[in-house]
């Protein structure tokens, strides 16, 4: 079982067969994605109170799930990195961090577009989420300037590392600081929709969008660490022998 | 043995600190420059200025804090110091220790018994001096540390002052929050005691974790 999972990370090894798996991976991600996105904007019954407009959870949601677990993965191959000196997973840290902060951009994004219907303003300050959202893009922006300062790719990837660990720890302090601060600054006119408990015929489908949104994030993840290898292992042997075909 | 050695860094520290007072006088400066530069910009009116002062003192002392980062491994670097403490052997984690600890005294402690002056300029008087102070005293160690960690990651990089703000100054929201969070409530005749427990509490994460992750990045800054 090791063995495998050691051969797995020897760069050559994990070219074979992330290469192997990407179409299929693709193609179900691109299926999964019609059909989930189906699911969510024709088949799921309008909200009592917002309509229509609150469709655009299909996408705001899981953005926002996977801006947080972009980032936890980043930390885990950070420590990965620092303790066993991996290289898939130095790069890793990179790429997570590209997606990550995409990730925090479309949830920012959908996020004020779907306040402007709903609170009337883009951006509202009272809103915990939204605030926590945007210190985790910058954040992001760190790790990926600090990697991009770095010339040696690999010595970028340790130093990126141990920025992304104390990110991690920092994020649930940053949350909670934020929501304290949130309780004390709110004031009276800030209009919050009670959450009633999300009936299952929209719960399911947005589950299903965030299990896509996995699968996505998964094989885009696999289809840049596998690019990015070969551009590092550019003068060794396989790497040769993948270029000439 | 390890009680010496953390000693003679923190002398070491302490005595490199006084025998350059002037640079020390830095940071205290800016500070102080900028706490003149508010209500200049803002027109001296005063209401305005008090509600504001919490997050204007809070700010400006980051921001100065945040500023004293930048030299602070560079001449160990050139030295070669930090290489000696990577191949002595003893634990790069205590070495660290006892520098940011060092550190965050020389850097605050001016700071902090200047925020009382600062603050009575924007009219800030009576239990919220005190909260400030003890607020203050609790955050600036914190900053010190995070930024320490900046410094470390960002060493011998050309161009890396915006960096390090960059990289840094997301990680500064919570103090800034609860610091300026504590003198608001005191100001307003609210309990303040939540947010200062919250400081004590993230300072004594800072102090186990920062050493760790500064001797991390000074560890890999020499491979």
């Amino acid at each position: 079982m090791f063995h495998r999972y050691a051969a797995l990370s020897s760069p050559r090894h994990f070219y074979a067969v992330a290469g192997a798996w990407l179409p299929w991976l693709s193609v179900l991600t691109v299926l999964g994605f019609a059909a989930g996105l189906y699911w969510g904007l024709v088949v799921a019954p309008p909200d009592y109170q917002q309509g229509e407009a609150y469709r655009i959870i299909y996408v705001h949601v899981p953005s926002a799930w996977l801006s947080l677990m972009a980032y936890t993965v980043m930390a885990g191959a950070g420590l990965v990195a620092l303790v066993w000196h991996v290289k898939l997973a130095e790069i890793a840290v990179y790429e997570c961090a590209v997606l990550g902060a995409w990730f925090t951009a479309l949830a920012l994004a959908t996020g004020m577009l779907w306040g402007k219907p709903m609170w009337g303003t883009w951006w509202q300050w009272g809103d915990a989420r939204l605030l926590s959202e945007l210190i985790l893009l910058f954040l992001y922006i760190g790790v990926l300037g600090l990697h991009n300062a770095i010339a040696d790719p690999r010595k970028a990837a340790r130093v990126a590392s141990v920025l992304a660990l104390a990110g991690i720890v920092n994020i649930p302090i940053i949350h909670y600081s934020v929501e304290w601060w949130n309780t004390l600054h709110q004031g009276a006119t800030v209009t919050r929709f009670d959450k009633p408990a999300a009936h299952s015929s929209m719960l399911w489908p947005l589950l299903f969008m965030g299990g896509m949104f996995i699968l996505y994030f998964s094989t885009v993840l696999l289809a840049r660490i596998r690019v990015r290898v070969l551009e590092q292992e550019a003068d060794r042997q396989w790497a040769e022998e993948v270029r000439n075909g | 043995m390890m009680g010496r050695i953390f000693a003679a860094v923190f002398r070491r520290e302490v005595r490199l600190a006084w025998r350059r007072r002037g640079q020390l006088l830095q940071p205290l400066m800016f500070y102080a420059l900028v706490m003149l530069l508010f209500p200049l910009g803002a027109g001296a009116d005063l209401t305005l200025l008090g509600q504001a002062a919490p997050s204007l003192l809070w700010v400006a002392a980051l921001l100065a804090v945040l500023l004293a980062q930048g030299p602070l491994f560079s001449a160990d670097l050139e030295e070669g110091g930090i290489e000696l403490w990577v191949t002595s052997g003893v634990s790069l984690s205590w070495l660290a220790l006892a520098k940011l600890i060092a550190h965050a005294m020389i850097v605050s402690l001016p700071l902090i018994l200047i925020s009382p002056i600062l603050a009575g300029w924007l009219g800030v008087s009576g239990e919220a001096l005190g909260v400030l102070v003890i607020s203050m005293a609790l955050g600036m160690p914190v900053l010190c540390w995070v930024g320490a960690l900046g410094a470390a990651l960002t060493l011998g990089l050309p161009r890396g002052g915006i960096l390090l703000a960059l990289i840094v100054l997301p990680l500064y929201i919570p103090v800034l929050m609860f610091g300026a969070g504590a003198v608001h409530a005191a100001m307003e005749g609210r309990p303040a005691g939540g947010a200062l427990v919250l400081l004590a509490g993230l300072l004594c994460l800072g102090a186990s974790l920062a050493p760790l992750a500064t001797a991390a990045a000074l560890r890999i800054s020499q491979e």
